[in-house]
């Protein structure tokens, strides 16, 4: 082995290099120095962006063939470090206030975003349930970081509990597959399926239906999202707002690969798994949120929603399909990062408040965070020309391309659902009495990612060139 | 490309403005309200000359397109940036920049809290109408189309009147459950056809099929907006709880999306499935011109009176569309153009009087005459014009959609004329119970005539009303060749007959 053959791979072992020295640096020096950590962290994402997008990204195998790297890892890489590193910015002045200056936090962070990597470039089924692992317990930990509240204990208990299900749901469905193939590779799969008219053996079948749901939990997707409001109401608000972003991307990803290039000869077996979950998951997305009254309860059925809608490009199964799931990602990104920040700068008299009714009259006595908040909430109701309305305009594209009209109807009707409960942040805002004001300043590290994914989001209409280009070449490599 | 990019300045100018609001910083709110009413109203008025350039420059001899701007826009995807207008939708545009500085000037004293959003939200509404009718993309129209959303929920919620909430909801959630339809069939007719200009969707041939549905998902979103009966409901709620410019532009402006989409995609792309589909169409027109006329006799509340009485008129346009005939397709874009000026300068009249006593209510008045005659004349005058009086721009839009009417069917022909009996029974009912009578109510005692800036939006309104009603040439002149062209599209026959030499006759 050379080293040129671990060029591929120099961005995660970066990453875990950078990982280890932060922990000993924290472990020797103490938590005084958490927030210089979380800095050299973010700095070891941006060192790991350029380390991927760095080399020119030709499709490699290295590893024994259990490490992956092609345009698509790429671009999914990129979204999960650049939504890693905002997250964990925006959480800056958080931690702080709330007395969760610990080392830890950023290390397991970084450790869970190598996961996440790992799980993005996985060629292999052990190499998936690695990263996936890898990712997963680090989160676990972070869900339950604030150790003196009850409600993030609950939640990092609730989230371990119901995750190590999943987890071990996977490896059953792993499992099976293995015993009736004999292979865990995702070439070697391929091609034993490729010669099967899309049919398999029964166990490999059951196989890949334990495997999807183990998946769909880590998605969120209905009916496997049970955690996801009780995690991301309990957890701390910085931990919620990294889970809303990079985890999701990482397991989409993983789940688009799995079923595409494994299982690709199969599609006819997966795809109603996929249509029911994310017809389930848009559906429940759009009326679950309704009654909610807690922000961040809201924003977990938001976003149960948007992977509904991110499914249903999977579901086509076609190119335009993947590249749809992957521009919605990537917008989705950016809404969610921008919510978050507002989420965060929600703090009143010193505590942060979570209700929806601490909103009221924000665009009098905040403007500027009220209209940020009203841009974030038009877009992920859909409505042009707002990046969220291209994000879905591709998806259903795809799927009306595919000829499931039926299912684009759903889709378009629970996005008209949906949209109430995103107006009634901006009626609740702009048309209520103001409450008392929110403390300024906000941060600047919020006000500066706010503004920014604002922008990005009122803005990308007029040059969407760059985006698609990008998730046509990623989209292109599971195709090949 | 030779000449200047006439209309992407026209639809960038208000927005220019609103960046331009957004800049003004001052301690004093009331100084902030002033230069933000001044940079509205003139760049407002800005836009308003620049599109007369549109009219001075505009060759009526063709049924192309005109001022044609076309680039590149989504990558991979054969949408384009794609702007350019023909005859109808030269009307449309100049309408959206005719009433919207007068829609600024009407919310000039009347809007007093967050005047600088408020006119940003305008402006940005202003960029939106003038793309919906310049658009010859359908991702791009659609874009428009929908855009408009945004800044309407806001100016209905932030300045209506007691349930705005509730209103507003409606009306945002209405207009997104038949446009998300529109949206689905925009991207069926990109799969089948490859394309989204709307040119070359005009001369593709849908299968019969393919065009029921496409046509069904269109008239979902269009009825909505025109809109028809019984997905009307929105349209009383949304005028009553909206500030008076917002009932001026959205009665005014927003109305005509619907009849404006049924003339450039149902008729032209789906001319089968339009004739498929006439009978419903014109069974909801008539249900539409008698029951909403009725149950606008009914009513309390003067907004709510007008409202209904536009859901009667719209009847009329669509009944006209979808007569595919010269006369029915003329009259139904001069009783749209008519109606904008008409029910915005309507709503107007009962935004003055609201002003000045807080109060919709029809029983509140009575016997204005006597303090303000001047406005009695100018409500006078527009009353008539919504029922047809000839001499009015309303008339020359009904007759002609009788016309074109009764040559389809003369029982249609017959039921829509049982309209133009209940719109004066109505409306002039409403007019005396308000302006004649005796002055008996002691708080009307002090109610002051119309000021110097009212006549000044009223005037222009009503000179226009008036040249359309005594020679609507000019106006005629600009649609006809694009609608012969139209009738040819959806498959009907243009005779020769010109309408104008039907009124002389």
């Amino acid at each position: 082995m050379t080293i040129a053959m671990l060029t591929p791979v120099l961005a995660e072992i970066w990453l875990a290099l950078a990982g280890l020295v932060l922990l000993m640096i924290g472990v020797f020096r103490g938590d005084k120095l958490t927030r210089l950590i979380i800095a050299l962290t973010v700095a070891a994402f941006a060192v790991a962006l350029l380390l991927i997008v760095g080399p020119a990204a030709q499709k490699a195998v290295v590893l024994n063939g259990l490490f992956i790297t092609d345009s698509f890892a790429v671009f999914m890489k990129a979204l999960i470090l650049i939504g890693a590193g905002l997250t964990l910015t925006l959480g800056l002045g958080f931690i702080r206030r709330e007395k969760m200056e610990r080392i830890e936090y950023p290390v397991l962070l970084l450790f869970a975003t190598l996961g996440m990597m790992m799980m993005v470039s996985a060629n292999d089924l052990i190499s998936l349930y690695m990263g996936l692992e890898l990712q997963s317990l680090a989160l676990y930990v972070v869900a339950a970081f604030q150790r003196d509240s009850l409600r993030s204990t609950e939640a990092g208990l609730k989230y371990f509990v119901l995750g190590a299900l999943a987890s071990g749901m996977l490896l059953y469905g792993c499992s099976l597959v293995y015993g009736f193939t004999g292979a865990t590779r995702f070439d070697a799969l391929a091609t034993l399926f490729a010669g099967g008219n899309g049919e398999a053996p029964l166990g490999v079948i059951i196989g890949l239906v334990f495997i999807a749901a183990g998946l769909a939990f880590k998605v969120s997707a209905a009916p496997f999202h049970m955690w996801t409001p009780d995690v991301y109401e309990g957890a701390p608000s910085p931990v919620s707002a990294f889970f809303s972003v990079a985890p999701k991307i990482a397991a989409m990803a993983l789940l688009m690969r799995v079923m595409m290039q494994p299982f690709g000869a199969l599609a006819g077996q997966w795809q109603q798994i996929v249509i029911f979950i994310s017809v389930a998951s848009m559906l429940l997305g759009a009326f679950a949120a309704l009654p909610q009254h807690n922000i961040k309860r809201l924003l977990a059925y938001s976003s149960i929603g948007h992977v509904g809608y991110a499914l249903l490009g999977l579901a086509a199964g076609s190119l335009d399909g993947i590249r749809g799931v992957l521009l919605y990602l990537a917008i989705y990104l950016a809404m969610s990062v921008g919510v978050w920040g507002c989420v965060l700068a929600m703090r009143r008299q010193g505590r942060m408040v979570e209700g929806i009714d601490d909103l009221a009259g924000l665009s009098r006595t905040s403007p500027k965070l009220a209209m940020a908040m009203g841009i974030f909430m038009f877009a992920m109701a859909g409505i042009p020309p707002l990046a969220g309305f291209f994000g879905k305009f591709y998806i259903f594209l795809a799927v009306i391309d595919a000829g499931m009209y039926g299912l684009a109807v759903v889709g378009v009707l629970s996005s008209v659902v949906a949209a109430y409960y995103y107006l009634r942040i901006v009626k609740v805002m702009y048309f209520d009495e103001a409450a008392d004001p929110f403390d300024s300043p906000m941060g600047r590290e919020i006000s500066v990612i706010v503004s920014l994914s604002a922008l990005f989001v009122l803005f990308f209409f007029v040059y969407p060139a760059p985006l698609l280009r990008g998730a046509q070449a990623a989209a292109s490599a599971l195709f090949p | 490309m030779d000449n200047p990019p006439l209309l992407s300045l026209i639809i960038a100018m208000p927005l220019v403005g609103a960046v331009l609001i957004a800049w003004i910083r001052d301690d004093d709110d009331s100084i902030v309200a002033r230069n933000a009413r001044n940079v509205a109203l003139w760049t407002s008025m800005i836009t308003f000359i620049l599109s007369l350039f549109l009219w001075t420059g505009f060759d009526t001899t063709t049924a192309e397109f005109q001022f044609v701007e076309r680039r590149p826009w989504v990558e991979g995807y054969a949408i384009s940036y794609y702007l350019g207008i023909d005859g109808i939708s030269l009307l449309f545009v100049l309408l959206a920049t005719f009433l919207t500085p007068l829609c600024l000037l009407a919310s000039w004293d009347a809007i007093k809290t967050r005047v600088k959003e408020y006119m940003i939200a305008f402006l940005v509404l202003e960029t939106m109408m003038i793309g919906v009718f310049s658009s010859l993309d359908l991702v791009l129209f659609y874009l428009f189309f929908e855009g408009t959303l945004i800044p309407m929920f806001l100016i209905i919620g932030i300045w209506g009147g007691p349930g705005r909430v509730y209103a507003t909801f409606k009306f945002f959630l209405y207009t997104l459950l038949g446009s998300v339809l529109f949206l689905l069939a925009i991207m069926a007719i990109y799969q089948a056809a490859g394309t989204t200009s709307i040119p070359l969707l005009m001369a593709f041939d849908f299968p019969f099929e393919t065009q029921r549905w496409l046509w069904l998902a269109l008239f979902a979103s269009f009825a909505v907006k025109v809109p028809m009966w019984p997905v009307h409901t929105w349209l009383p709620d949304a005028h009553v709880e909206a500030p008076t410019a917002g009932s001026m532009v959205l009665a005014g402006v927003l109305l005509k999306f619907g009849g404006y989409g049924f003339l450039r995609f149902s008729l032209p792309m789906f001319p089968e499935a339009s004739a498929f589909f006439t009978p419903m169409v014109f069974t909801l027109s008539i249900v539409a011109i008698i029951y909403t006329s009725l149950v606008a006799l009914a009513q309390e509340d003067m907004k709510k009176l007008i409202a209904y009485s536009s859901v009667a008129h719209m009847g009329f346009v669509t009944m006209g569309l979808f007569t595919i005939n010269t006369q029915g397709v003329e009259g139904a874009i001069l009783i749209m153009l008519s109606h904008g000026f008409v029910s915005a300068a309507l709503f107007l009249c009962v935004g003055v009087i609201y002003d000045r006593k807080h109060s919709r209510m029809i029983s509140s008045y009575g016997g204005l005459v006597h303090r303000m005659p001047v406005y009695a004349f100018v409500f006078m005058l527009f009353t008539l014009a919504s029922v047809g009086l000839p001499g009015t721009s309303g008339f020359v839009g009904e007759f002609l959609t009788l016309v074109g009417a009764y040559r389809v069917s003369t029982g249609v022909a017959l039921l829509a004329t049982v309209g133009i009996i209940l719109g004066p029974a109505y409306m002039l009912w409403l007019y005396r119970r308000v302006i004649f009578g005796e002055l008996t109510k002691d708080e009307l005692k002090d109610i002051l005539d119309l000021s110097p800036r009212e006549i000044a939006i009223f005037a222009p309104m009503i000179l226009l009303v008036l040249l359309i009603g005594i020679y609507p040439e000019p106006f005629l002149e600009v649609i006809r060749v694009s609608v012969e062209n139209l009738i040819i599209q959806a498959g009907g026959a243009p005779d020769g007959i010109q309408s104008t030499a039907l009124l002389v006759e």
